[in-house]
């Protein structure tokens, strides 16, 4: 049996999703900006896909949804549009974000701080989540912007958004959330949160590779990072991949309405609860960040005395996909910093496994991988040279 | 950039099949206990090293033969990836049936190539390649035990890339005989910083007590004041060919020759004429001036006198002189 349970990372494409795509690709395939009825007959389902964006997070028509090639690209639009804006040619210095962010957003931040931008890192507490008085704490009259992800991407942990949002409000700063962790498994609603620019990617809910979006409300300024073309209304120049903005309209319309947030609600996180307790059964075991506040298909394990990699392996070799933040795993051997983040334990970015689920996980395969990682645990645990003989600890899931 | 590092693919696809193998059934995974040393007739040695807060560590049981130094059994315990483990292994293997002496001499090199399906076929990608230098160090940590010495006796030389075993010595020696200039040279010539990259400069997998970009600063740095050394005593002794001038140097004779040759015949007319740079444009040496006075818009400026002054400057100074109005 194959199990995946790595979709925090990507995700299949719903079997819809694939229908709805397919007739652009050799029959549809006109250029949309063009004039004949090639092009232009592909206009009526691209509208419905804007429709189904611009519901599955509540945009108002005034506002804008540009569809991108991904996450990175609408998040590198809206970090350095800000930067051009407001700091260059503006009066503001300073962005504000958290030490877990996705490297789309740590790393365009690194490159502004070498242009000269003032960047703040804010912690998390103990649970994996930013305190929006931690905010309210750092912005200054200089900031221009405070960029905070909707969920994170290992831990599930899920941030107070409408909170920070309010306070972001209250002091004119613009607000950025990275949602690309929260569409489709949690509500997402950008009227409701104060939002001035929200990004997202569609393979992480069911939708193709390849295809980003970047929600913009009216009167927020956005200088493109791509030039070139008209589409997206001079937003973002390229033509259109007609294919994959359907996809991600339709993934989206599937993952976020109101019959399937309730099944991720109720139906993958008892699948998540199913496989995270089977776990904790075993000693040494922890729930990093604890299971409050947290999508509904993330779990985070400590595993003592088992390495990350050499978990995944064993995974592996029984057809079970997971992640894991350490070191040993990535091409440039630096741990995840969001394990580094929580600081209390160094050992926690060297033991810590993700799982992540989707609606397309069945119950057989969760109990199927509930043997094939207790069997891994104990293996691992039996050539490991610290576990033997780790003192004693507390288990606990908190 | 190259066409294979657009398409970054899984480490686990670079393990050799021994990696596999060893990582799924490891053969010398295990204790040795008091009693079965005992029943061996041998001495137990317990060593670990490394930390689970690091990421790997290791511990390394040898039944030691008392009277001959031999190892007779050799097992392992290890907290770590799929490399470590297999790394861990093979290094258990290679100690049974040597002495203590003889296993201090097993390196990470040693370990990484009994881990090879064949001899041209790394067994582990580059930035693994560290899994295998915690083999080694275990081992001399465990013959330190063993011996009742420290650990750093069993080193000869200070070694700044550990997983590719090069030592300080040897860094400093290749940079000055290749006139090596960056750390990527340097990678080149002799292997260091191509696995784990930790050697190359601060912030990496292992915090090091010396790294390429330092040495190869300090190395530079002490070869400029040596050939600055060399160029002022060869001045002083009047040995100095224009070759092997600084750039001062370079311009100072060059000044020196057109106030005793040069300008006098210029100012006849009313003229002068300045150096502006000097430009190493191998095998050629572009000297740049400018014209000053009534040599300003002179038309022999670009074939009479100009031809007079680089006669000048090839015949007293090097052939190699060429000389360019700006």
């Amino acid at each position: 049996m194959e199990v995946y349970l790595d979709n925090n990372a990507t995700t299949m494409v719903d079997p819809k999703v694939y229908e709805e795509m397919k007739p652009f690709f050799c029959d549809k395939y006109g250029n949309p900006n063009s004039l004949h009825k090639f092009g232009a007959g592909t206009h009526p389902k691209m509208v419905e896909a804007l429709d189904f964006l611009y519901e599955g997070i509540n945009a108002a028509d005034e506002d804008d949804i540009i569809i991108t090639g991904n996450a990175c690209e609408s998040i590198n639009t809206v970090l350095k549009s800000v930067w051009i804006d407001k700091i260059l040619n503006g009066d503001k210095k300073h962005i504000i974000t958290t030490e877990v962010e996705h490297p789309a957003v740590t790393a365009t931040c690194k490159f502004l701080e070498t242009q000269g931008v003032a960047v703040t890192y804010l912690p998390v507490n103990d649970e994996g989540i930013l305190e929006a008085e931690t905010v309210k704490q750092f912005i200054k009259e200089e900031t221009a912007l405070v960029t905070v992800m909707w969920a994170n991407n290992e831990t599930g942990k899920v941030f107070p958004i409408k909170e920070i949002g309010t306070i972001c409000k209250a002091a004119g700063v613009a607000f950025h959330s990275d949602a690309t962790q929260a569409i489709g498994k949690v509500p997402v609603d950008v009227q409701d949160c104060n939002i001035n620019y929200l990004t997202f990617s569609a393979h992480k809910f069911h939708g193709p590779k390849g295809v980003g979006g970047l929600y913009v409300k009216k009167g927020s300024e956005l200088t493109p990072l791509i030039h070139g073309g008209e589409q997206m209304g001079g937003k973002r120049a390229g033509t259109v991949d007609v294919a994959s903005m359907v996809g991600m309209g339709w993934a989206m319309h599937l993952a976020t309405s109101t019959m399937a947030l309730a099944y991720e609600k109720n139906h993958v996180s008892k699948l998540r609860d199913k496989l995270e307790s089977a776990i904790l059964e075993l000693p040494e075991t922890i729930v990093i960040g604890g299971k409050d506040n947290r999508t509904p298909n993330t779990t985070l394990i400590s595993i003592r005395g088992v390495e990350g990699e050499s978990m995944l392996w064993d995974l592996n070799q029984k057809g079970v996909g997971a992640s894991t933040g350490s070191a040993c795993a990535s091409e440039d051997l630096e741990a995840n910093p969001v394990m580094n983040a929580f600081g209390s334990d160094s050992e926690l970015a060297h033991t810590g496994v993700r799982f992540s689920l989707s609606r397309f996980n069945t119950e057989e395969q969760i109990d199927y991988a509930i043997d094939v990682i207790k069997g891994a645990i104990v293996r691992l645990r039996a050539i490991s040279s610290s576990y033997a003989y780790a003192p004693e600890s507390h288990n606990s899931g908190l | 950039m190259a066409k294979n590092d657009l398409i970054s693919g899984s480490i686990w696809d670079e393990y050799s099949d021994q990696v596999v193998n060893r990582m799924n059934n490891p053969q010398h995974q295990g204790e040795i206990t008091e009693e079965r040393a005992k029943e061996l007739g041998t001495k137990l040695i317990v060593a670990d090293f490394g930390a689970e807060s690091c990421g790997d560590a290791v511990r390394l049981y040898w039944a030691v033969n008392e009277t001959t130094d031999e190892i007779v059994e050799s097992k392992f315990k290890s907290f770590g990836c799929g490399t470590a483990i297999a790394s861990s292994d093979v290094m258990a293997e290679l100690c049974v049936g040597k002495t203590v002496d003889q296993a201090v001499k097993i390196t990470n090199i040693d370990v990484e190539f009994a881990l090879r399906d064949n001899a041209d076929t790394p067994a582990v990608p580059p930035q693994k390649m560290h899994c295998s230098v915690m083999a080694y160090d275990v081992i001399k940590k465990a013959a330190s035990e063993y011996k009742g010495v420290d650990m750093e006796s069993f080193e000869t030389e200070v070694i700044v890339c550990e997983c590719a075993r090069v030592s300080l010595a040897t860094l400093r020696e290749v940079i000055r005989i290749n006139d090596l200039k960056t750390v990527e040279e340097i990678t080149d010539f002799t292997k260091a910083g191509a696995f784990c990259k930790s050697c190359i400069k601060p912030g990496g997998h292992e915090e090091k007590e010396y790294y390429l970009v330092d040495i190869l600063a300090d190395t530079r740095a002490q070869m400029e004041e040596e050939k600055l050394k060399t160029a002022a005593d060869a001045s002083e002794s009047g040995e100095l060919t224009f070759d092997k001038m600084t750039l001062v140097q370079r311009i100072k004779a060059i000044d020196t020759l057109l106030d005793e040759e040069i300008r006098p015949m210029l100012a006849m007319d009313g003229g002068n004429m300045e150096i502006i740079d000097i430009k190493e444009n191998i095998p050629h040496y572009d000297l740049y001036i400018r014209y000053l006075g009534a040599c300003s818009g002179c038309a022999s400026g670009s074939s009479g006198t100009l031809y007079a002054i680089e006669s000048v400057l090839k015949q007293k100074i090097d052939e190699n002189l060429r000389v360019l109005p700006i």
